[in-house]
């Protein structure tokens, strides 16, 4: 894979650079695994588009419960189904860099939870939420009663204007202030 | 104008997207209703603007005036804003193609869904607009508002950076909107440019120079921040090339003959120098050692697991410094310039020892030729000045041995006050339910094994949480926990004092053991206190781990209690340990005081006897060897700590092979043949255990501290025992480790190892100290003998390589007047520090109680409003419903009430074009039919924009202030 790394142009990866917030050889690692991804005749495609379900099998992303929900957030393509080109690919690692901002991060949380992309959190979007993080087992969900309490209460504590929903703005304030947020929304190649 | 400013409000935009959203919406409902009502049309006109002086005073009244002055104000700022459009379009020349690159920025900037509603929105503006004839400019319009709502906020942002800049901003943008979309628009774009008479460098003012530097320093301002920006790549990438050709194509207009030779140099050289530090950066990130293998199994058993690796390296670092302290300055100058081995007794073997001094058990126990040499404090020499260069060997000994010291406590409290930095404000406890809802998930999990554990515990945290918020957990069998709990902690004090006991005890008769000679010992008898020592700690936490099921507390009180009770243990070991040394050197110095008592009796008989027979000749060469020597107390407790280190390696290591590996074998392979699961029942996998783990490495570094003064080979030791964990520990927990049931963060308790590694620190310098000032040095060993105490050297230096003055100055500054005054002042500073700290605190809690108490009367007063709106509405509904049940006279009667001339014209066109056979009966009980359960929802959010302090009434004034700068 030596040729790999010569594939992008020293222009690009410098912009890349300035743009994301991610080292020289985190680039073209993730150049690198990219390709890896790409089929053999989709190489020579001047900007070849991974389709979701290969970007899925990446093990980093593999057991993620919010997996579909990144692709689709980052993925550029016109008709949705959460393809990734490698500069979205490359979105997706900056955002989920160490060095990023908590800002740009919880811009992007929030749009990873926000599953009708309606721009708010609501009642149906923090539902959903709990039950990708309860799992897919029926032993680990919660029941509707403890679904409905635990939903009100978070609409309590964080929908500040009291609409019913968790706008951004709201969303970053409670993630804000929040100990561990930026050292675990992180995923490395 | 896209460009800056709605790069700049992006955040911004969206959350007053929101609520621009809610408006229109509300706006549209208005226009809805007055279709219903406004079926009778112009005629009514007149008589509608004379029935509204004489307007009934009902509830009703009260919404439809809110709409009413809104619109009112919309429009005329609509109207401003056009005339403000006009100017800039003449201003700008070709219209439509702005549109163009409008509606493209606007696409791109903003996320997908509030952008759909707009498009909708436009969409049906342009409808009601094309049949009212208007065409195309109310849609421009319409976008145009919103982008200027967002560029409000930008206005807003920067309002202390002075109207000039903003002036001078929209001109740049404008030239950049125009160079934007089509490239072979260049030509146009410079014309225009040239029109506006600011580009070519002769032609400018030092005014506008100034304004087109800012503009170059804001774009370059632009690039910088633009990864912060949560576009999607592709836009970066043109508005960073973008300002990358406008930044160099304006830089070098700036400045004039020289003066703009210096400044090009000057851009050149902040770009190498750019280039320089990003790719020194890159350079440092590569530099990071072991940064890989962490990542691999951060993504296997998430961060906290990690958070042991990366703790571990961060003591590799420090160790490494320590090590290059130690080994540079004492061991290898030394080794190198020191006299040579056999050339004095304190660096020979003795005769006594000669025979077994290169035997592998002896050199094992860091005896024989281990002994004396440059490993040990022993094996230094007093004198002075070595070397060609006179290094200062004895002062050197002594500054690296408080170097170590300070440097630790720099690095150690450094750290801890950036974490507390980072974390500090993450105390209070207002979200608890929404930070384990949106941060509980660690992205860094690849292992589906892991993702399996993180599930099942974000759902018991969640249960945990409701049912804690049920009730205040009224336990039903309180006594029964609290004698529990109590016993519980009787059983581990009488493990810590059984343990310390035995310590103690064996310590004892290992001395014994000593003075009858180790050689008559056995292997267990020579290293029992090593031996002991590993071995309690291996077990006891296990012991404590079981105590503590009894007494049933929530995990993560749990873990603190058993930290608490491990840290007790070790520390309780360690100090016994060192309370049992201090009884050896006292036993040695009286030993030492015997020996030197019969050397100078020795010494005597020999001169005597040599005396006696020849006066003139010189004195006898003796060996080194056949010299007798004194015990030499700190070679002894630089031994003894490097055998603890060494046993307490092999321990972790051994416990590491077989408790981990072996079990994991074992289950592994036995499974098959086995009545029952080994995986999943009883010996199953281990888990890898984070905080005993660290604890290990803090006690670790504690004793590596306390001993390094006295054995200058224990950094080098212990650097090499990390490297090895850092591979072993991988290796083991990446092949036969399960992840964690429980699954922690790390980042919660990393100042908490800080903490715990400060006191380690603190308590192990705190023995060393003692001896070093308490303890005079042995008369026969070491680079301070001979001295009354260790700290002399420093004197003696001062007096014999220092001017005179020096010392003098020196003499007056230790003088005890000065320096209790000075003691004095910096306890007062420390004082007025810690008080003002702890004010500032206290403001903070009280600030904090304001903001919570503003958000609960902002909570109640937005209650109380949309309770209000909602009645409202339902008065409205209700008298609407009357209207479109009786005659039209009616329904005339309501919509007199209506405002506005120009609104009404432009909905009653809207409603002409429209669905003119919806009636105002089919519409009204569409509405009413939706029920009260969606209602209400829509209701707080009419309420919202409106009656939320400070959203609309700040709007207003903004709207006011666009036109007269977009003029400009």
């Amino acid at each position: 894979m030596g040729t790999t790394a010569s594939q992008l142009p020293k222009d690009s990866l410098s912009e890349y650079q300035e743009l994301t917030f991610l080292t020289k050889q985190e680039i073209l690692l993730a150049h690198r695994r990219f390709t890896e991804l790409l089929g053999r005749d989709e190489r020579n495609h001047p900007n070849p588009r991974v389709p979701m379900q290969v970007i899925l099998t990446l093990p980093e992303l593999k057991s993620n419960p919010f997996k579909t929900r990144i692709c689709q957030v980052f993925s550029t393509s016109e008709d949705k189904d959460g393809s990734l080109t490698f500069e979205d690919f490359l979105d997706l690692l900056s955002a989920f860099s160490d060095s990023a901002t908590l800002e740009i991060k919880s811009h992007y949380a929030f749009r990873i939870f926000d599953f009708d992309d309606d721009g708010t959190l609501d009642h149906s979007d923090l539902e959903k939420l709990v039950n990708c993080l309860t799992g897919e087992t029926e032993d680990t969900r919660l029941t509707s009663e403890e679904m409905r309490q635990l939903i009100n209460n978070i609409l309590d504590e964080s929908d500040i204007d009291k609409d019913g929903t968790v706008n951004l703005s709201e969303f970053q304030h409670v993630i804000s202030r929040s100990p561990d947020f930026v050292s675990s929304f992180k995923i490395v190649l | 104008m896209p460009g800056d400013t709605l790069i700049t409000s992006e955040n911004d935009t969206d959350i007053e997207l929101d609520f621009a959203g809610d408006e229109d919406f509300q706006e549209n409902h208005e226009r809805e209703k007055h279709k219903g009502k406004r079926r009778n049309g112009d005629r009514q006109k007149n008589e509608r603007e004379n029935q509204r002086r004489k307007r009934p005073s009902k509830l009703v009244q009260g919404i439809r005036e809110e709409s009413q002055s809104k619109t009112e104000r919309r429009e005329r700022s609509r109207r401003r804003r056009r005339r403000a459009e006009h100017e800039t379009s003449i201003h700008e020349g070709n219209e439509r193609e702005r549109d163009q690159t409008r509606a493209k920025s606007t696409k791109s900037k903003k996320n997908i869904k509030n952008e759909k509603t707009r498009k909708l929105e436009g969409k049906e503006d342009g409808e009601a607009q094309e049949r009212s004839g208007k065409g195309k400019l109310k849609l421009v319009c319409a976008k145009n508002e919103e982008k200027i709502e967002s560029g409000d906020q930008l206005k807003e942002k920067e309002k202390a950076l002075g109207v000039k800049k903003k002036k001078k901003k929209r001109r740049k943008k404008v030239v950049e909107t125009s160079s934007e979309p089509e490239t072979s628009e260049e030509g146009d774009d410079e014309e225009e440019v040239n029109n506006d008479g600011e580009v070519r460098p002769e032609l400018l003012s030092p005014e506008e120079l100034e304004k087109l530097k800012d503009a170059v320093d804001e774009k370059k301002k632009l690039i910088q921040s633009l990864r912060g920006k949560p576009w999607p790549m592709k836009q970066k990438l043109v508005t960073l090339r973008e300002s990358q050709l406008f930044v160099e194509k304006y830089e070098g207009a700036l400045g004039k003959g020289k003066g703009r030779k210096l400044y090009a140099y000057k851009v050149m050289m902040t770009k190498k120098w750019m280039k320089f530090q990003r790719d020194f950066e890159n350079f440092k990130t590569a530099c990071i050692p072991w940064e890989m293998k962490i990542k691999e199994i951060e993504s296997h058993f998430g961060s906290s697991v990690a958070s042991y690796f990366i703790f571990l390296r961060w003591m590799y670092g420090i160790n490494m410094i320590l090590f290059g302290l130690t080994f540079g300055l004492v061991m290898v100058p030394e080794a190198l310039m020191g006299r040579p081995y056999g050339s004095i007794p304190r660096k020979t073997v003795p005769r006594a020892e000669e025979a077994g001094a290169m035997d592998f058990a002896v050199l094992w126990d860091f005896g024989g030729y281990a002994q004396y040499s440059v490993l040990f404090y022993g094996y230094y020499n007093n004198q002075r000045a070595i070397g060609w260069f006179k290094f200062r060997m004895p002062l050197s000994y002594f500054l690296v041995g408080v170097g170590t010291v300070a440097y630790s406590y720099m690095v150690v409290i450094r750290t801890m006050a950036r974490n507390a930095n980072e974390s500090g404000i993450g105390d209070d406890n207002s979200f608890n339910f929404s930070w384990k809802m949106f941060t509980s998930w660690d992205y860094l999990i690849g292992n589906p094994e892991t993702a399996d554990n993180k599930f099942a515990s974000i759902t018991t945290s969640f249960k945990e949480a409701i049912l804690e918020e049920q009730e205040s957990r009224k336990d039903d069998n309180i006594h029964l926990t609290r004698f529990l709990r109590v016993l519980a902690n009787f059983l581990v004090l009488c493990c810590l004092a059984g343990s310390g006991y035995l310590i103690y005890f064996v310590v004892r008769r290992s001395q014994k053991f000593a003075l009858d000679g180790l050689e008559n010992h056995t292997w267990w008898e020579r290293n029992e206190v090593n031996m002991v020592m590993s071995l309690l700690g291996m077990f006891c936490p296990m012991l404590f781990d079981v105590i503590s099921t009894l007494e049933n507390y929530h995990p993560r009180v749990a873990l603190q209690w058993q930290l608490g009770r491990i840290f007790a243990l070790f520390l309780g070991n360690l100090y016994t340990f060192i309370i049992a040394l201090m009884d050896a050197i006292n036993l040695k110095r009286k030993e030492e005081k015997v020996v030197k008592y019969n050397i100078t009796m020795w010494e005597a008989s020999l001169y005597n006897g040599t005396g006696s027979e020849n006066s003139t000749a010189p004195p006898i060469t003796i060996h080194p060897a056949d010299v007798p020597r004194g015990p030499c107390w700190e070679t002894m407790v630089g031994q003894e700590f490097v055998r603890l280190i060494i046993s307490d390696t092999m321990t972790t290591y051994i416990t590491l092979l077989i408790g981990d590996f072996l079990r994991a074998v074992l289950v592994r392979f036995l499974n098959h043949c086995w009545c029952w699961d080994l995986e999943a029942g009883f010996p199953s996998y281990s888990e890898f255990d984070v905080s005993g783990n660290v604890l290990g490495l803090i006690f670790n570094q504690g004793m590596i501290w306390m001993g390094a003064f006295y054995a200058p080979c224990l950094p080098a030791l212990n650097l090499l025992r990390l490297h090895v964990s850092m591979y072993l520990q991988c290796w083991a927990v990446m092949c036969c480790n399960v992840p964690q049931e429980r699954v922690f963060k790390a980042s919660g308790s990393n100042n908490f190892y800080m903490a715990m590694l400060l006191v380690i620190l603190f308590l192990s310098t705190l023995p060393a100290i003692y001896t070093i000032v308490t303890i005079p040095p042995s008369f026969d060993c070491g680079p301070f003998s001979g001295k009354n105490r260790m700290f002399d050297v420093i004197q003696e230096t001062l007096e014999s390589d220092f001017p005179a003055w020096f010392s003098k100055v020196f003499s007056y500054a230790s003088n005890p007047g000065l320096v209790l005054p000075f003691i004095l002042l910096m306890v007062l500073a420390i004082y007025y520090l810690q008080s003002t700290s702890k004010s500032y605190k206290e403001a903070n809690v009280e600030l904090k109680k304001k903001l919570q108490m503003q958000n609960e009367e902002n909570k109640k007063k937005n209650k109380q409003a949309a309770l209000k709106a909602q009645m409202d509405l339902e008065e409205a509904r209700k008298s609407a419903s009357q209207t479109a049940e009786h005659q039209r006279n009616n329904n005339a009667s309501v919509q007199r009430r209506e405002d506005d001339e120009e609104i009404d014209n432009k909905n009653q066109r809207m409603y002409h074009g429209r669905n003119p056979s919806l009636s105002a009966g089919d519409r009204e009980p569409q509405f009413s039919a939706r029920g009260p359960g969606p209602r209400n929802g829509h209701n707080g959010n009419h309420g919202n924009p409106r009656y939320l302090p400070g959203f609309r009434q700040q709007s207003e004034p903004r709207m006011c202030r666009v036109p007269s700068l977009e003029r400009h």
